[in-house]
């Protein structure tokens, strides 16, 4: 509970923190709520007075009449005023927080180590920014506009009406707690409701996830009278539940009501008891009553505002501490001092005992020795989750190896600029990624500037021109989400297309052709022994054909390499490798 | 209102009643409300012009009957909007699964997951809670500005007549916004959208983001998508933030003038001050309405733009036609396509063209292709997952779109390539092969889909849990899980969608050969990129572009067609030809 609070109240202060670059406008935000709150209450009180001097037939005080109306003219146009710059003001200041959060928000995800995107699910990072921030935002407008000018509205009220006549105004005090108590308590009930609520509908919304997206599955079995009754169990069970909690939530506003008109009631009756003469002096006014009962009126809506906005602040702090726990993700290591980007990269690359692993206790890579001469092609087979990703990972110091180092030309690669590493590998995953922007604008990617030629001699040196040619605008059709209509294998040639344009020193490929089919990639493979010609590259494949040429394979297996050499050298040998290269032949052959 | 509505009110009727009641309540409860300042201009022009105390206490106790009263009938009509609008949600999702249920897969290929689930959730929370707040507040704030408009000229004809002028200008002024800001708010909602796709992608492409050191880019990008959004959010706050003082200016200015003609009648003689003071009261009353009134319907109108895109999804026609089989019986077969054409819905290049193929009972045919090919498109035809575009598909003599999909797929059973389980069980899973299934027979079919090992070792066996998706398996046990599936059912066809992929050589041969002594000896359909998995077969279909170009045996295709051969050789170019 009181870590809970320490937790709070540092939240609140990083919000004030905030808001501090706008400090002045803040200050006019409230300072205009005031004022318009305050005027706003001094409206019945000059009504009153205008009754008062409307006495009856041929007893009218016309020089009041119109004093009032004139003071009553005045106040409402500068309320007005002063609420629509409030309300402006606060825009600003709100939408601005938001938009700011949202940028370093995503300045922050730009930095993160890779390992956070790889242990967070993109929905989840994904709401913190768009959902937490904007429940945030609104948390926040309500605080501006509706908590700070309630409290000056109650208290004002309380003021006018203890000033009027101190012993209505007790009236309204003293009957005040009673729509508290009632507010309260519906509150904590629904609370409960509306959070059983939302566990059914999590329930049913993954169900319904699983049904509709794999829908061809369940039409295949003929499943769907099955589906709609388990969906309609889940289903009733939610209506149950949404009843509750959406009845009793709207309660509170019948039973404040109910006690708003009580306290009116109360109101009325002392304040026209006292209306009437006794002992031949009337000791209130029919005006004062008037007055007084459009206070009362008002004085508990602000009430009701008030513990709707402390709800939502709940809410709007807990949706804030959640974007800055976001915020306070500790970035990558920066770059030492005086690191460089290698400026002429020959391709020599050096493990020197390297040992690695995600989860502290689970070994996965270690001493890892390996030599790589400049030019050298390097492929990398072994079963799944041998590490052939990680060794990857590690090249491009999307990790960083925990013991040992990597070296490029003799520079442990720590030492250098990340930018500058990374510039000097060109890679292709199996997982294929496309922005939503023109095909042009995609195969550009590592070269902005390309010329149409360039652009065109890439696509078709992986066979893509034609089916680009195909598109509804060729090169300058815009790809929808994740490369919308493209089949997976396209999708991988442009991916590949991308890093011929502007071929660096080295090459990552990882499983880059997994979803191409062999006769395709047989057609592409002139064009990738052109690339990779003199440049360092890291193959990773399990096809086996794909692998034959390279200078060095590595088999690895649980994180080690249990087998180095070329392909003859290592069949000749007659390990690991041999198995998993005769595999295919062997099967084939035993069933003739 | 008006159309949007009208496709989904249906789901309204078993809740007439409630329908009905809500709104009534609401208005006894407004009745109440607008009693009030009449009461109070009683007790001021007679009880205290009087000094009638006992007069004053009686109309106190009625203040008080009113408010209890009130709250009764507010609760009452609560309880019924309530149960009329959860109850409307509860049928429109369980209408709205059923047609998505039968849905063909051209239709589930048009609209997307993604879009149906946001529909299926927060649409129709958003109209949920649009109908809750119709009920409760529509009718009756409109009710309380009429109601107290002819209240005041109850109280005093001539001293309504601001009320004339007053109430309208306020309508206008508070629809007029309304209506400006309705299409703003749709810009900042796909402003939102587009923010929200960038971040998106951004974390989906982190690895090739900072491999061409994209970063600062990406940022840019973002930050004009965002400082767009902030742009539309307050464009929309600066005219929506007029709503509010401009109602206080007209509210008050009438209040003026009621107090500068009620000051005139009253020194005239022709009104009390009572009046004018239930006359200001009912002013203050309309404000506080309108006010409600504008929120409500903002609140209504986002509930209709959703309530549109739930029509949307009623509206799409499901099912297929029923056709009528003019062919002659072409028994003796138990698959047969004759010129078959087939184009997806929206494309306008044809995925296959001119099949002609015939499979006897019993025959294991294989499908090989590069991808894209058109071979999962030729499957699908076959259950009749989709329409061909021209020819015919034939599955035992009979035109499939002249028979009962349901019945038809009965006799089929796909294992697709995207290896998909329930939650549930492992029992709970393999009995949709078939529901009538014993323990021995699923046993048999896990023993045949070479998964009886991994099974039998999982805590609690045929009863074992299954995740969401299945995703406590990996993808292998997936995979020989769903042909698992797929065998229960014992079919007459089975089609094995490259459903083999993520099997060891080894496996996969095994559960080959398993497949090939099933005593029912069903006809199988094999798609593969593999040539060893389908060299085999009786006959193999070699497709290219969606058009045949080598059908026979392994050892014929080899001689005869060249893609074929490609193909095999791509493969096996160092083992060479074992056979």
């Amino acid at each position: 509970m009181k870590k809970a609070n320490k937790i709070r109240t540092g939240t609140i202060r990083r919000i004030l923190t905030l808001l501090r670059p706008d400090w002045f406008l803040l200050f006019l935000a409230l300072l205009l709520g005031a004022l318009s709150s305050l005027l706003l209450l001094l409206i019945p009180l000059f009504t009153g007075d205008a009754i008062d001097a409307i006495v009856g037939k041929g007893n009218v005080d016309w020089q009041v009449v119109k004093q009032n109306a004139i003071r009553i003219g005045i106040c409402v146009l500068v309320t007005a005023l002063s609420q629509w710059a409030m309300n402006a003001l606060n825009n600003r200041l709100v939408f601005g927080i938001v938009y700011r959060l949202r940028l370093q928000a995503f300045e922050t995800l730009q930095s993160l180590p890779v390992s956070y995107h790889d242990s967070h699910a993109t929905g989840e990072t994904v709401s913190r920014m768009m959902t937490d921030a904007d429940q945030f935002g609104e948390g926040l407008l309500m605080a501006f506009q509706q908590f700070f000018t309630g409290i000056i509205t109650i208290i004002g009220t309380l003021i006018i009406m203890l000033t009027i006549r101190p012993s209505i105004a007790a009236v309204v005090i003293l009957m005040t707690p009673l729509s508290l108590i009632a507010a309260a308590l519906i509150a904590s009930r629904t609370f409960a409701l509306f959070k059983r609520q939302s566990e059914v509908r999590a329930e049913q919304t993954a169900m319904i996830d699983e049904y509709v997206g794999n829908h061809k599955v369940v039409v295949a079995f003929g499943q769907e009278e099955e589906a709609q009754k388990s969906f309609d169990e889940i289903n009733t069970r939610l209506g149950k539940c949404s009843l509750r909690a959406v009845f009793f939530s709207s309660t509170t506003n019948p039973t404040t009501r109910f006690v708003n008109n009580l306290v009116y009631a109360g109101v009325a009756l002392t304040g026209a008891l006292l209306c009437i003469p006794t002992g031949g002096v009337a000791t209130f006014t029919v005006g004062k009553l008037t007055a007084f009962l459009s206070y009362a009126n008002q004085y508990t809506k602000p009430f009701n505002e008030i513990s709707g906005v402390l709800a939502e602040m709940q809410n709007s702090l807990a949706c804030a501490s959640r974007v800055f726990e976001l915020l306070d993700e500790a970035p990558v290591s920066p770059d030492p001092p005086g690191a460089k980007s290698p400026e002429q990269i020959r391709g020599q690359i050096t493990f020197s005992d390297v040992s690695f692993s995600y989860t502290p206790g689970q070994k996965l890579i270690e001493n890892l020795n390996l030599q790589v001469l400049p030019g050298q092609k390097i492929a990398i087979v072994g079963p799944t989750g041998c590490g052939k990703t990680t060794l990857i990972n590690l090249l491009m110091r999307f990790y960083d190896v925990n013991a040992g180092s990597i070296a490029l030309d003799g520079t442990d690669i720590r030492d250098l600029k990340r930018s500058g590493l990374r510039a000097g590998f060109g890679m292709v995953l199996q997982e294929t990624w496309l922005r939503r922007a023109t095909v042009r604008e995609n195969i550009c990617m590592g070269k902005p500037d390309a010329t149409e030629e360039e652009v065109v001699a890439a696509a078709k040196a992986v066979h893509a021109d034609s089916f680009i040619r195909q598109l509804p605008n060729g090169y300058e059709t815009v790809l929808g989400e994740d490369g919308g209509s493209l089949s997976l294998g396209q999708k991988q040639l442009l991916c590949i297309a991308r890093v011929m344009l502007a071929p660096p020193p080295m090459l990552i490929l990882d499983e880059a052709t997994s979803s191409i089919d062999t006769r395709m990639e047989l057609k592409i493979q002139s064009a990738f022994a052109k690339l990779m010609e003199g440049r360092t590259s890291f193959v990773v494949a399990h096809r086996l054909s794909t692998i034959e040429s390279a200078d060095v394979i590595l088999v690895m297996k649980d994180g080690n390499i249990i087998e180095q050499g070329n392909h003859e050298t290592l069949l000749r040998s007659g390990g690991f490798y041999t198995h998993l290269y005769n595999s295919q032949f062997e099967t084939a052959q035993a069933e003739v | 209102m008006g159309n949007s509505m009208k496709k989904l009110l249906p789901y309204l009727k078993s809740y007439t009643k409630e329908t009905v009641l809500a709104p009534a309540f609401k208005l006894l409860e407004a009745g109440f409300d607008l009693s009030v300042p009449i009461v109070v201009q009683k007790i001021i022009d007679v009880g205290i012009a009087n000094g009638d105390t006992g007069y004053i206490r009686r109309m106190i106790l009625l203040l008080a009957v009113f408010a209890l009263t009130g709250l009764a009938s507010a609760l009452t009509a609560q309880y019924f909007a309530a149960r009329a609008a959860t109850g409307f949600a509860t049928n429109l999702r369980s209408a709205l699964f059923r047609k998505i249920q039968a849905f063909s897969y051209t239709q589930t290929d048009r609209v997307g997951t993604a879009t149906l689930i946001t529909r299926m959730t927060s649409d129709v929370n958003q109209v949920q809670s649009g109908i809750n707040l119709t009920l409760r507040l529509l009718l009756r704030s409109p009710i309380i500005v009429l109601g107290a408009m002819i209240m005041a000229f109850t109280v005093d004809v001539r001293g309504a007549l601001v009320f004339v002028v007053t109430v309208p200008l306020l309508a206008v002024a508070v629809f007029t916004i309304l209506l400006v800001c309705i299409p703003l708010y749709r810009r900042v909602q796909s402003d939102m959208d587009r923010v929200t796709s960038l971040t998106r992608e951004n974390l989906t492409g982190v690895r090739v983001i900072r491999a061409f050191r994209k970063e600062r880019e990406e940022t840019v990008r973002f930050d004009k998508a965002n400082r767009e959004h902030r742009r539309s959010q307050l464009l929309v706050g600066k005219i929506s933030a007029l709503m509010n003082p401009l109602t206080l200016i007209l509210v008050d200015g009438g209040l003026i003038a009621l107090l500068l003609s009620g000051a005139v009648r009253v020194e005239a003689g022709g009104m009390t001050t009572g009046a004018v003071v239930a006359l200001t009261n009912y002013m203050a009353q309309i404000l506080v309405e309108l006010v409600k009134l504008a929120n409500t319907v903002f609140s209504v109108n986002k509930a209709l733009a959703c309530a549109d895109r739930l029509e949307e999804v009623l509206d799409l026609p499901t099912g297929m036609p029923q056709h009528s089989d003019d062919t002659a019986p072409d028994s003796g077969f138990s698959i047969a396509f004759r010129g078959v054409g087939f184009t997806y819905a929206g494309n306008a290049a044809p995925s296959l063209s001119d099949l002609d193929f015939s499979v006897s009972p019993g025959e294991t045919v294989g499908i090989i292709g590069s991808t894209g090919s058109g071979k999962t498109t030729l499957i699908n035809l076959i259950p009749r997952f989709y329409d061909v575009t021209s020819g015919q598909v034939l599955v035992n003599g009979k035109d499939v779109r002249a028979s009962d999909p349901e019945k038809l797929r009965q006799k089929i059973a796909v294992v697709p390539q995207k290896a998909v389980l329930f939650k549930g069980t492992v029992r709970s899973n393999l009995l949709w092969g078939n529901e009538n299934a014993t323990d021995d027979e699923l046993w048999d079919a896990l023993s045949i889909a070479q998964a009886k090992e991994f099974v039998a070792q999982k805590d609690g066996g045929l009863d074992a849990l299954v995740e969401q998706n299945g995703r406590n398996f990996s993808g292998g046990q997936r995979q020989r899980l769903t042909i698992a599936r797929a065998l229960v059912r014992k079919p007459e066809i089975l089609i094995l969608d490259d459903s083999a992929s993520a099997l060891d050589y080894a496996t996969e041969a095994e559960l080959r050969n398993a497949i090939r002594k099933l005593p029912y000896r069903p006809t199988v359909l094999i798609v593969s990129q593999r040539t060893a998995s389908i060299r085999h077969a009786d006959q193999i279909l070699v497709l290219e572009e969606g058009r045949i170009v080598g059908i026979g045996s392994h050892a014929e295709l080899l001689k005869t067609c060249p893609v074929y051969r490609e193909i095999y050789t791509s493969q096996f170019r160092k083992g060479g030809d074992p056979a």
